[in-house]
């Protein structure tokens, strides 16, 4: 295979000048970018730096303002998705594009041609699935499948196709280290046949890893192009953001102060049936400290935080412990009061409310809590305006959000910012206890950093900080000690220093599949030496 | 007497079946269609209109069928290209239809009407009981049955019907597979419009065979419940309309019997039952992520 000698050979696709405007904002913005045979070619960008735009565009979602697509030499329109699979183009979609009251076999034969028969649709998805090493049950209705093997129905169904082109849309944000390295062994397996993976992804070391090229967009525009495994995670951040990504910066070593919170033998029963019960969950942390717990989604982490903020309180007072107090059958208000903070994972509907402006947003978290600050009159509650707006206009400064206009709605701020403000509603409070669920979820890398650096000076300036994250790196970075969730049960805490990713990733996928999990490692080492 | 019972439960029930499938289709494609009341009453007043000026009830039937269709033609602009509120929209069309039909009927108010003649199949009518019962009916009835046979095949079996399912589901993403979403909903909807006013049509030609103002009674609310009773599934609707209509049936014969049920009380059994049926369906989060149409009633805007 020809892979280093790059677009000089006859690329698979091509891409002119591709725009996109929506309304005067341009989403994409004169973009070229090749693809060759049999290659792995990355797509590198923050949020809103139009990835999502192009992709859209070479799968026939969205239509070209201007410019060309060309498709093995050939000038071609795609029309709509069916265009594309024909052209020998497959999708895999960050949000899977899937349906949840359909069997698997139902899902794959959806895209595929109406005249093959549902039974045969169910074999070539089990041959298919054992030949790649993904998995699946065709009868079982999605519903009831995890993430992961939601993912697999997405790749199978596109392989199904028979493509030349497959894209992935931030494949990995949803898996377990290892069963990302199952998944970048399917990669190279496509790879060896001679078909091209258009990889999306924010995550810097795996496209160093498994990416031949890569292409770079910022603000709708193409930045850079490069061979990722000659740059450095930061080289290419760089490219990605624009200036140097703000390396977040700690001091080792501050002396811990008293116990902040405090969780004893706690243990709740699943809610729902989807639920995951919490066991005998311990832990302790002090002024000073930030707590970081890793886990897989739905290890409890969700669960976790529901306990310890009050959104559902627990049934033993005692087994929560806020500076001191007993607070297991406190709400979230109490918990305010007593100097607690809280940042839930969802931001839209949960954290804040998308229709509503900042001010707004900042008032519903805070109107118990700030009671002084926010509300005037006594018993009637009247809302001082003034007062709010100043406390937003101080939260968007200290946290540098970007809006559009003096006091925006939620829903208008992209994600990055809509998270930066969420967090500095909570900072403005100096919170001597705060309590993150994924705090960089789906962030852009300026963002992130300034998020993470946040949170590293809170617990510097003498608070305790719980940080509740998937991603490994973001823990490494703000963690004093590192406590992993598996199945409802939280380990001991480790210090950071004394923590490799590896020894994690065995950590997270829970002891009784340490044993395979050791194989796959050797085997995708294998597979990545070829 | 009996047999007399139970061909009066099936005259009651049968307009009720045929419009929840109509509402079925249209409710499994993610359109939540409240003037089903509207589009029977139009069905109605369409049939027993054409049936007065060309004599034959089987063409009434045709302009029933056409006339529900067309009357949901204006809720299906309204909803799927103009994107307005469905339960909104779904309302407006009940009362935009009481209104226009008793407008549209009024010279025929007392006129008698034609009535639909059953079609006595030769043979399996002698079966002894049954035959007189299920095979000496008028055309209405058998269209009801081959409908909850042929929609179940439909979107169980049949590619188009999974496709169907996938929009109610999730439309974005049936979008993005390609699938027209807008077209499929029109077809859903006007197929749900065209049951309705087969439905309406069966109460102006057969159940009684004359135009009143208001003749469906309420019987378009029934329909819409008995979908949600049968948790969008075709056969459950076939046993819950008969259900419904036996209960109708039996509170006239106890009132006649004067056993002291109040009738109240025995209307508002069907919408009591859906209440209990509703909780049992969404304690069980898995029944109802896979029967439930997870888009009912959201619009959908392609982003284009």
């Amino acid at each position: 295979m020809t892979l280093s000698e790059g677009p000089v050979a006859a690329p698979l696709l091509s891409v002119r000048g591709l725009t996109k405007l929506f309304g005067s904002f341009a989403a994409c913005n004169a973009i070229d970018l090749d693809i060759a045979p049999g290659e792995i070619h990355a797509l590198l960008g923050e949020n809103g730096a139009g990835k999502s735009t192009l992709v859209k565009m070479l799968f026939g979602v969205l239509q070209p303002s201007a410019g060309q697509i060309v498709w093995q030499g050939q000038p071609v329109t795609i029309g709509s998705p069916g265009e594309a699979r024909n052209l020998g183009v497959g999708m895999v979609f960050q949000h899977f594009s899937l349906f949840e009251a359909l069997t698997v076999a139902e899902n794959i034969a959806l895209s595929l041609d109406p005249r093959i028969s549902l039974s045969k649709i169910s074999d070539e998805a089990a041959t298919l699935s054992k030949a790649y090493g993904l998995p699946l049950d065709p009868k079982a209705h999605v519903a009831d499948l995890s993430v992961g093997e939601r993912q697999r129905i997405e790749i199978v169904r596109a392989l199904l196709q028979n493509p030349k082109l497959i894209i992935l849309d931030e494949p990995t944000s949803v898996l377990t280290p290892q069963e990302a390295d199952r998944l970048f062994e399917t990669l190279f397996k496509l790879k060896a046949e001679g078909r091209s993976v258009l990889y999306i992804s924010h995550r810097l070391e795996e496209v160093r890893r498994i990416c031949d090229r890569a292409t770079v967009l910022r603000h709708g525009k193409v930045t850079g192009a490069c061979d990722p495994k000659q740059e450095t995670p930061a080289s290419l951040a760089r490219m990605m953001v624009g200036s140097d990504v703000a390396e977040v910066l700690r001091d080792g070593g501050a002396a811990l102060g008293d116990i902040r919170i405090e969780v004893n033998n706690l243990s709740v029963t699943a809610r729902t049936p989807f639920a995951v019960a919490l066991k005998n969950v311990s832990m302790k942390v002090r002024a000073g400290e930030v707590l970081a717990i890793a886990g897989v989604a739905g290890n409890g982490q969700g669960e976790l935080f529901d306990a310890l903020s009050g959104e559902y309180p627990v049934a033993e007072d005692e087994a929560i412990r806020i500076r001191g107090k007993a607070v297991g059958r406190t709400g979230i208000n109490g918990r305010r009061l007593l100097g607690a903070g809280f940042v839930p994972e969802e931001r839209h509907g949960h954290a804040a409310v998308s229709a509503m402006a900042l001010s707004d947003n900042l008032l519903l978290a805070r109107s118990q809590s700030d009671k002084k600050a926010f509300l005037a009159g006594g018993a009637f509650s009247v809302i001082r305006f003034d007062a709010i707006r100043s406390a937003t206009k101080r939260i968007c400064e200290a946290m540098d959000v970007r809006k559009s206009g003096e006091d925006p709605q939620a829903g208008s701020l992209s994600g990055g910012n809509l998270q930066k403000f969420i967090v500095g509603r909570e900072l403005d409070r100096q919170p001597s206890v705060l309590i993150v669920n994924q705090p960089t979820w789906g962030v852009d890398a300026g963002a992130a950093s300034r998020i993470r650096q946040a949170l590293i000076d809170l617990a510097r300036s003498g608070s305790a900080v719980v940080v509740i994250s998937q991603d490994l790196d973001e823990i490494f970075e703000v963690a004093t000690n590192i406590a992993v969730i598996s199945e409802g049960r939280l380990s001991e805490p480790h210090p950071a220093e004394t923590l490799t990713l590896e020894r994690i990733g065995l950590l997270m996928g829970g002891i009784h599949e340490s044993q395979s999990i050791a194989e796959n490692a050797s085997g995708a080492e294998a597979a990545h030496a070829h | 007497m009996f047999e007399a019972i139970l061909l009066t439960v099936i005259t009651a029930s049968t307009p009720l079946v045929i419009a929840a499938l109509g509402e079925l289709v249209t409710e499994r494609s993610g359109v939540l269609n409240l003037g089903v009341e509207g589009m029977m009453i139009m069905g109605a007043v369409c049939a027993f209109a054409t049936t007065q000026m060309t004599g034959s009830p089987y063409i009434g039937l045709l302009a029933g069928i056409a006339g529900g269709a067309a009357f949901s033609l204006l809720f299906g602009f309204l909803t799927l290209t103009l994107v307005a509120n469905q339960v909104a929209t779904g309302l407006a069309l009940t009362i935009l239809g009481l209104g226009l039909s008793g407008q549209l009927g009024e010279m025929f108010v007392g006129k008698p009407g034609i009535k639909l003649q059953p079609i006595v199949i030769p043979l399996l009518s002698d079966i002894p009981f049954f035959g007189r019962v299920l095979f000496a009916q008028d055309l209405t009835f058998y269209l009801s049955v081959a409908l909850v046979i042929g929609i179940n095949w439909f979107l169980f079996k049949s590619r188009t019907g999974l496709k169907m399912r996938a929009i109610g589901d999730n439309h974005g993403s049936a979008h993005a597979l390609g699938i027209n979403v807008i077209r499929t909903r029109y077809l859903a909807v006007m197929f749900g419009g065209a049951c309705a006013g087969l439905a309406g049509a069966q109460l102006s030609l057969v159940y009684t065979p004359q135009w009143v103002e208001n003749m469906s009674a309420g019987r378009g609310w029934i329909a819409l419940a008995l979908v949600v009773f049968a948790s969008w599934r075709p056969w459950r609707v076939l046993a819950g309309g008969y259900l419904f209509g036996a209960v109708t049936i039996g509170q006239l014969h106890a009132q006649a019997f004067g056993i002291g049920v109040p009738s109240q009380l025995l209307s508002a059994l069907p919408y009591a039952a859906t209440i209990v049926v509703l909780i049992i369906i969404s304690h069980n989060r898995r029944t109802t992520l896979i029967n439930t149409p997870a888009s009912l009633g959201k619009p959908f805007v392609p982003d284009r």
